[in-house]
């Protein structure tokens, strides 16, 4: 694990939507350790700041591919770099979704709005390996059919089920409308045979974990990716904490068993 | 209380009911989509939710004034379970608790929506704080 930035170059950039930006970067020096889907890079826009953004493509040799939101100061710097500018990287930093966890199970694989980027390098490490899983189902939501990511890789996913729903449909869109615990129905999965990802809004995911728990999907098979504030990424200045958990160190990906207990409790 | 279901199927994009018109009948969708949308002036027909199979279709027909309060259109072909309401009520008046179950089958489909119409008020993707010019 990096903990000093690493410079690489942004090789690629592809506007998603009109506020988030792919980049695929290379190293310029020494790479950093190779990441693990579900875990995060501490990413440095030069003179502006230093954030968590986590992994959006499955490792392919010392490539890092992230997908950002331009939210604030330091997202939209990054957001603005072009192909051949510099960031520094550190990491790989937290939990990696537990994947073996789902050998010979159904997957439902869950995503709100950015959510779905740290979930698709979890998406082709099953895609590459269909026949060690059971039914894949990939299921988005996303504020306006603009605002979806990945558009284009949608089909290519749900084997046998993927959907997405807009909460704000344009004229124009022919799709679902509504929250996205209202496709969990549609989707083809054995309860007790299943493991769920849920990346998105914390309300988003204590809705849909819920949803899944009634459903009879047990909560330790109910993994999460959470975000808090984050600074060292190192379990060293605290910012992160959520009850006994450091969430750079013992997260991003928590089951639900874990994490619901916390959720429910307010921040002080 | 499938005693008094009839099959039903409709086409891609039919009108189901409109805005305002009476209330009579609900279905259980056994397949397909349905949109359900609010005439908004100027704009037409804007679609408010979507729903699909195993949901209920309905339930202004539950209280007074037994007016559909949205318009439902068909997205795809839909095969549904199809109730006349009026024998519905009359067979609720006459078993109270086969009466009290639909209610509460009913009350817990509203609840469903209401707390995902709430979550969906939150705004929980949230627009960014600036739009195209923000991120280049
Ligand atoms: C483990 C982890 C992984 C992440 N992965 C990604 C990723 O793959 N892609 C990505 O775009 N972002 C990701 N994020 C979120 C990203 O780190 C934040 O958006 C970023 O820190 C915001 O910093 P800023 O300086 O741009 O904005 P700030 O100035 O810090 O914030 C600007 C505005 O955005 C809001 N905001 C800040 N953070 C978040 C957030 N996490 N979610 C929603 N609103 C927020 C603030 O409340 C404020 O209103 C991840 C966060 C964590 C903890
Ligand atoms: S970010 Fe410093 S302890 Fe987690």
């Amino acid at each position: 694990m990096s903990l000093i930035p690493r410079p690489y170059r942004v090789v690629d950039r592809r506007e998603e939507t009109h506020d988030t930006v792919t980049f695929v970067l290379d190293p310029a020096g020494e790479p950093v350790d190779v990441f693990a889907p579900g875990q995060f890079a501490m990413l440095y826009a030069f003179g502006v700041g230093e954030i968590p953004v986590s992994l959006s493509r499955a490792p392919g040799g010392r490539r890092l591919t992230h997908t950002v939101r331009a939210v604030g100061a330091v997202s939209r710097a990054l957001c603005g770099l072009t192909a051949g500018a510099f960031v520094g990287v550190r990491g790989p930093f937290g939990t990696p979704w537990d994947i073996e966890a789902a050998r010979g199970r159904d997957l439902l694989v869950i995503g709100g709005g950015i959510g779905l980027a740290p979930l698709r390098p979890l998406i082709d490490t099953v895609l590459a390996q269909p026949y060690r899983f059971g039914r894949l189902n990939v299921l988005a939501g996303a504020r306006t059919p603009d605002d979806l990511l990945f558009k284009d890789e949608f089909p290519a996913w749900g084997k046998p089920f993927s959907a997405v729903t807009v909460d704000r449909p344009s004229d124009d869109w022919g799709g679902r409308v509504g929250v996205v615990t209202t496709l969990v129905h549609e989707a083809r999965f054995r309860p007790g045979r299943t493991i769920a990802f849920l990346c998105g809004p914390e309300v988003m995911i204590r809705a849909t974990a819920r949803e899944l728990i009634r459903r009879g999907v047990r909560p330790s098979h109910v993994q999460v990716s959470l975000e808090r504030t984050m600074r060292c990424a190192t379990g060293h200045c605290g910012h992160c904490q959520l009850g006994p958990l450091l969430l750079c160190r013992d997260g991003p990906v928590v089951g639900y068993d874990l994490a619901e207990p916390l959720l429910t409790v307010r921040e002080l | 209380m499938m005693d008094l279901a009839r099959d039903a199927s409709f086409p891609a994009a039919t009108r189901i009911f409109e805005e305002g018109g009476e209330a009579d009948r609900f279905w259980i969708i056994r397949s397909g989509t349905v949109a359900l949308d609010v005439h908004v002036p100027g704009r037409g027909r804007a679609v408010v939710e979507t729903i699909g199979t195993g949901d209920l279709l309905g339930w202004s027909w539950l209280c007074p004034p037994r007016q559909w309060h949205l318009g439902a259109e068909t997205r795809t072909p839909v095969v549904a379970w199809e109730f006349d309401a009026p024998a519905v009520r009359a067979l609720c008046v006459e078993r109270p608790a086969l009466g009290l179950a639909l209610v509460t089958l009913v009350a817990e489909t509203i609840g469903d929506r209401l707390r995902a119409t709430r979550t969906r008020l939150l705004d929980l993707y949230g627009p960014s704080t600036g739009g195209p010019a923000s991120c280049l």
